[in-house]
């Protein structure tokens, strides 16, 4: 638990833990992890908005529940940067992580793959300097938030969400701000569509 | 176009012999020599060879096997020839994935599947393969676009998928189960998976569906720093899967707080994805035309030319429920295994008697007997050999030190979760 920011830290524990290891291909135990992680969900929203820290709108775009879209958004210098946000459930969840994409900041930071999906090692890297065995590992940089996962199915996508895109987000919007990779959308309208 | 350039050149001939000006005459041989040279170069446009029934071992320069079918001459393969009745699905065409579908095509291998999602970029130009002229191409259809001109005789068949997706790996799964290539073979479609694919979430896909289908499989990796790498052959049920333990990798031998990991973009060299594909499709080979020693896990070192193997077994406590499966159908097997190998054991023993080779060593190379079945059996999950270590930490902090899942809330029906969720994020 040390590396994560005490606030992080304290959200994180508040977030009610999954008690079902199922993925999409486990047909019932599926629709059982699908009610755990909505009420994982449902908990944490109403948790941002009682904090007047409310920050992400996310729901499930099919059925099944393995496609997820919505926005996440965040302040800086008293102004809301907004992102659509998505993901796929992937058919080993939750040995495996959702890789968490925003396809709008595509190509804008190095800090992401191909598609907008984001990188997470170098907010994870504290956490994990210490119990990392080898660093010569051969996943990609994603690997610390999902090899949490293989360790800890009870982490659901509200947990992935606090964990990997709010740090994520408050490290790299000031930056891509800063560096003016993104623009505010008031600024982008007055200046392009005139 | 050769009969335009043909005519150019007489063009110029009549041209130049009605010239009065000798000094005109040299400029206008040079533009012949260059209209030569355009002649040159249409009549060497690349033919395609043609399939090729049989494979012979007549050794003629035409034969594309004569160098392949030696092999079997010279006594390290029984048949080389079966190679074609093989199907190998490789997942992930990268650096590692390509050049081992080029090896398995100029092997002659029957069938290859390739799966990728991937374009191909001018980042991926310090590695083989791939050409420039090929950027903004799948990686599978530049893969096709080579390999069969390389060898026609290969079926390719080319997925552009991603596997870890739901629809993806039904796909992938339905396509590995596919026996039309060779109806009468046990079991899947394919003989052999070999995975080179750069991340672990894809890696676990490819467990869990050769878990589910009793498909045997090589995993292949190297390290993001670009020097070391590693090969494994996992056995559902036989050895350890991949999700039975943290994955094993090999040190580098350099201090770790040295190493600079500041950036995400990966390392890659050509001459360790090479030598890694290399590795692994030497093993295939071995395995497929069974020749040789199969190594269960080969690591490699490049900084210390240090090469660790080890084998292990599964791991009863698997969170796979597909390998838990597999584990018990070959417990339930070893009375059938054992009377296999006692047979084989006494026919290898016949025939040892029949004739003692190789009496006059003249090189005093001695045959050590390594004890593969003690290293098969004797390894147990924690003891790892110099140079191995685990990727992952083997305990889970944060379940010890977190609040209990919470089971309270009464609601328990979808339909009325997700309209929760949607009131709450309506305003
Ligand atoms: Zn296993």
């Amino acid at each position: 638990m040390e590396g994560w920011d005490p606030n992080t830290k304290s959200t994180l524990t508040q977030i009610p833990l999954l008690t079902t290891k199922a993925g999409p291909r486990d047909g019932a135990a599926w629709t059982q992890r699908l009610k755990e992680e909505y009420k994982a969900l449902i908990a944490y929203t109403q948790m941002n908005k009682s904090n007047d820290n409310d920050w992400f709108r996310i729901s499930a775009c099919n059925p099944e529940g393995t496609r997820w879209t919505g926005k996440c958004w965040y302040v800086h210098n008293l102004l809301k940067y907004e992102f659509d946000l998505q993901f796929d459930i992937p058919v080993t969840y939750p040995s495996t992580a959702p890789e968490i994409e925003l396809p709008q900041l595509d190509g804008k930071t190095q800090k992401m793959y191909r598609g907008g999906k984001i990188c997470l090692t170098v907010h994870f890297k504290p956490l994990w300097a210490k119990n990392w065995f080898s660093l010569n590992h051969v996943m990609k940089h994603i690997a610390i938030v999902i090899t949490y996962y293989a360790l800890c199915p009870r982490f659901g996508i509200a947990h992935a969400l606090c964990l990997g895109l709010a740090p994520w987000l408050a490290a790299e919007v000031p930056v891509l701000v800063d560096s003016g990779m993104i623009k505010h959308k008031d600024d982008v309208s007055s200046s392009s569509e005139s | 176009m050769e009969v335009e350039l043909k005519d150019m050149i007489e063009d110029l001939e009549s041209l130049k012999q009605s010239l009065s000006d000798p000094s005109l005459h040299s400029s206008i041989d040079k533009l012949r020599l260059r209209v030569e040279n355009l002649t040159n170069m249409a009549k060497s446009v690349p033919v395609r060879r043609s399939k090729v029934k049989d494979m012979s071992a007549e050794v003629v320069d035409s034969n594309p096997y004569s160098r392949l079918m030696a092999l079997q001459r010279m006594g390290i393969v029984k048949n080389y020839e079966r190679i074609r009745e093989f199907s190998v699905a490789i997942v992930g065409v990268g650096g590692v994935g390509s050049v081992a579908a080029e090896m398995l095509t100029r092997c002659g291998i029957g069938r290859l599947l390739l799966y990728d999602y991937d374009k191909v970029e001018l980042a991926n130009m310090n590695r083989l393969f791939f050409r420039p002229e090929q950027v903004g191409m799948t990686k599978t259809d530049a893969a096709v676009q080579t390999l069969s001109d390389i060898n026609p005789d290969v079926v390719l068949e080319s997925y552009t998928l991603n596997i870890t997706t739901v629809q993806g790996f039904d796909t992938f799964m339905s396509s590995l189960r596919n026996k039309s290539f060779c109806p009468s073979k046990e079991g899947t479609g394919v003989d052999l998976v070999l995975s080179c694919v750069d991340n672990y979430e894809a890696r676990m896909a490819v467990n869990q569906a050769c878990n589910e289908l009793n498909q045997t499989w090589m995993e292949s990796g190297v390290s993001e720093d670009a020097v070391s790498g590693h090969i494994q052959l996992l056995i559902p049920g036989e050895t350890a899967c991949f999700a039975c333990a943290p994955p094993l990798v090999v040190a580098s031998g350099v201090d770790e707080r040295t190493l600079k990991r500041e950036g995400v973009c990966a390392a890659s060299l050509p001459t360790t994805m090479g030598v890694v594909a290399g590795l692994l499709v030497q093993n295939t080979l071995k395995f497929l035309l069974n020749f040789g020693y199969v190594s269960p896990y080969l690591g490699y070192n490049s900084l210390k030319d240090y090469f660790p193997t080890m084998a292990m077994k599964p791991n009863p406590q698997c969170s796979n429920a597909a390998c838990l499966e597999r584990q018990e159908e070959y417990i339930l097997a070893k009375p059938a295994r054992d009377a296999a190998a006692k047979a084989k054991m006494e026919a290898e023993a016949l025939s040892a008697t029949e004739c003692q080779l190789h009496a006059d060593n003249e090189w005093n190379i001695s045959i050590v007997d390594d004890s593969e079945q003690d290293r098969m059996d004797g390894t147990s999950a924690d003891a790892l050999p110099e140079g191995l270590t685990r990727e992952l930490p083997s305990a889970d902090e944060f379940q010890k030190s977190s609040v209990p899942g919470s089971t309270d809330t009464s609601v328990d029906d979808l339909e009325i979760l997700r309209r929760q969720l949607d009131a709450l994020n309506a305003d």
